[in-house]
């Protein structure tokens, strides 16, 4: 009998009973629909940590200072600057702050910077200006506004040299940052940007907690980060009280903490792929003995074993396959609500995909074969008694 | 004028284990059935005549003894060998008809040719033709439970033929009809029998098997040969 002629004949007995073809596929369906789905949002959210650690530049070193019995200040920070290799460095202070223009408030996230950070972060103007150094000396109460947040108090209109008030005081508007996009759950077009010294007063702080440096190249990026360490331990004379991180250890953590969650996820779709599989053999076990008559006559008429066999191994194998198939519409079409409804990205991967759709291939085979070779053993004779 | 024998069994036993006791389906049993002969088998139930059509349709292995088909030594084959044997030399008909509820009639006569592996085109029409045979081939599209059992069993028939099988097997073939329709059945099975076919019968009832052109009854495993007076015997009673 020709393979052609074994998959319509599976075709026409899964068509016979529905409903239980459906309930059958139901665990392979959602076990593909759900490793697509998982992997691709895994894998989106790591390649968008990874683009936007990168869009922070690979050269640049975080500082975090701890100790805040020594005071750190502006000047140390300028020593910093001093070392060779260090091409900018970029004093921050943040927190939260409520914007108002007219009637219409917003409560935003803030940074308290220099006129370096704009290069330091990668960031750019669509409209305005920075933040300048004399806005820095003079303490001056002006903002540059992140995309969304100008969107928000001001809507169409052009938000520069217009006022706002930040936390009740009157801020000029200089600029408005051009969109970057939110990754890691934050959104980096909702935010404001003040000089430093005046967030310091805003914030009524003297101490510096954090501060960014930007090396010369990533060539050198390991010496200079010595080169700082060495710098912070003649102020604070104790290792303990600050720490510097690269970039690109951040982004290694990053990445490898979200490719352990991606094969967590997979990992426990896959197990729920092995339990449908699972089920589609528990089925075609009731089906072998319901069709045992058939099978009785089929072997009477002169069917082989092979025959009985492959016709039950087909009928598996093409319920898992219609399973699969169904699964990976199903998993693309959940991936891309998701993606609609979040605003997040989500990496498809053909390879995933591929895989997911082949296990299951994989299940019917492995699983099919027990019931079948099952069928192919039945005596004929007494499978022919059989009511 | 020397015809040649399809059939030829010689000291066939065939002994089944009972819990404790052992009982002897076929004890010695010897036939021998010639190309275009009609057998009547006959014995009533728990005569060994289930064991011997078993045997006769290749589903099972005697113990001891010689079954020669179409020249072939069988009783020894392997269970593929069988079901080739099977589907090419015999051509069954059973009593509950063992059509495939989810075929239609013309798809249940193609059965024995999937498995010979016959193209779809040809296997189709060689169906039709048989449908036409046994005069039900304006049914070919119904499934088995759209039929009634007169032609039910009408489709089992055109199954057992459609392959030329040189022996056609039939087990109590009117148990489930009506007398009505058993008389039917029986006339198709007699005008094959004119055309050539080989048929082996095996009944109950000496009402049908009377239609035979010889009888053999069968007690406790022993076949003999039911004498041709015994046989008018029958006819007239």
């Amino acid at each position: 009998m020709s393979i052609f002629t074994s998959i319509k004949m599976a075709m026409r007995n899964i068509k016979g009973n529905k409903m239980r073809a459906l309930l059958t596929m139901l665990g392979i369906i959602i076990g593909v629909s759900s490793v697509i789905t998982l992997v691709s949002i895994g894998q989106g959210s790591s390649q968008s940590v990874s683009e936007s650690i990168n869009d922070l530049g690979t050269n640049l070193l975080t500082v975090n200072i701890s100790n805040t019995d020594i005071p750190f200040t502006l000047d140390d920070v300028d020593k910093v600057k001093e070392i060779d290799g260090v091409k900018n460095v970029s004093p921050v202070l943040s927190g939260r702050v409520t914007l108002k223009n007219g009637k219409t408030t917003s409560t935003v996230s803030f940074t308290g910077s220099n006129a370096s950070y704009e290069d330091v972060r990668n960031l750019s103007i669509s409209n305005g200006r920075f933040i300048t150094d004399i806005d820095m000396d003079y303490r001056q109460k002006v903002v540059v506004l992140g995309s969304d947040t100008a969107t928000t108090l001001f809507g169409r209109e052009n938000p520069v040299d217009q006022k706002v008030l930040v936390n009740g005081e009157s801020y000029r508007v200089v600029g408005v940052l051009a969109s970057k996009g939110g990754s890691m759950g934050q959104n980096s077009d909702d935010t404001v940007i003040i000089p430093f010294s005046t967030a310091q007063r805003l914030l009524g702080t003297t101490h510096i907690t954090q501060f960014y440096a930007q090396a010369d190249s990533q060539d050198t990026i390991n010496r200079t980060m010595l080169m700082i360490e060495r710098n912070l331990y003649e102020v604070f004379g104790d290792a303990d009280s600050y720490s510097v991180a690269n970039q690109q250890d951040v982004m290694d953590t990053m990445s490898s903490v979200n490719d352990t969650m991606t094969m967590l996820l997979g990992g426990i779709a896959s197990i729920s792929l092995l339990v449908g599989g699972i089920g589609i053999m528990n089925i075609m076990f009731v089906s072998v003995t319901e069709r045992t008559k058939e099978i009785g006559i089929r072997k009477s008429i002169g069917a082989k074993r092979k025959d009985i066999l492959l016709q039950f191994l087909i009928e598996a194998i093409v319920l898992s396959a219609l399973g699969g198939i169904i699964g990976v519409g199903l998993g693309l079409l959940a991936t891309k609500i998701y993606t609609l409804a979040t605003g997040s990205v989500a990496a498809y991967s053909l390879s995933v995909i591929l895989a997911s759709f082949l296990f299951s291939l994989a299940v019917g085979v492995i699983f099919g074969v027990f019931p079948a070779n099952k069928a192919s053993k039945l005596n004929p004779i007494q499978a022919l008694r059989f009511e | 004028m020397m015809v040649e024998a399809i059939i030829h069994m010689r000291d066939l036993i065939k002994q089944y284990q009972m819990g404790d006791t052992t009982v002897t389906a076929l004890d010695h049993a010897s036939i021998t059935v010639k190309k275009g002969d009609f057998v009547s088998i006959v014995g009533p139930s728990g005569s060994g005549k289930s064991t011997l059509m078993n045997i006769i349709g290749c589903l099972d292995h005697p113990d001891s003894g010689e079954y020669i088909l179409e020249g072939q030594t069988v009783d020894k084959m392997k269970d593929y060998q069988l079901a080739t044997i099977r589907n090419e030399n015999i051509g069954f008909i059973f009593q509950n008809f063992n059509l495939l509820s989810r075929l239609t009639a013309v798809e249940n006569v193609e059965l024995p040719l999937i498995y010979r592996g016959t193209k779809a085109k040809e296997r189709r029409e060689m169906a039709m033709e048989s449908l036409k045979k046994v005069g039900i081939a304006d049914r070919a599209g119904h499934l088995p439970h759209q039929l009634s059992g007169g032609q039910q069993q009408r489709v089992a028939i055109a199954r057992a033929l459609v392959g030329e099988p040189p022996i056609l097997l039939a087990d109590e073939p009117t148990g489930a009809l009506d007398s009505q329709t058993s008389k039917e059945i029986m006339e198709v099975l007699s005008q094959l029998n004119q055309q050539g076919h080989t048929i082996i019968l095996i009944t109950h009832d000496p009402e049908v098997a009377k239609m035979g052109k010889r009888m053999v009854r069968i007690s406790d495993g022993k076949l003999s040969e039911v004498g041709m007076n015994e046989h008018e015997y029958l006819h007239i009673h």
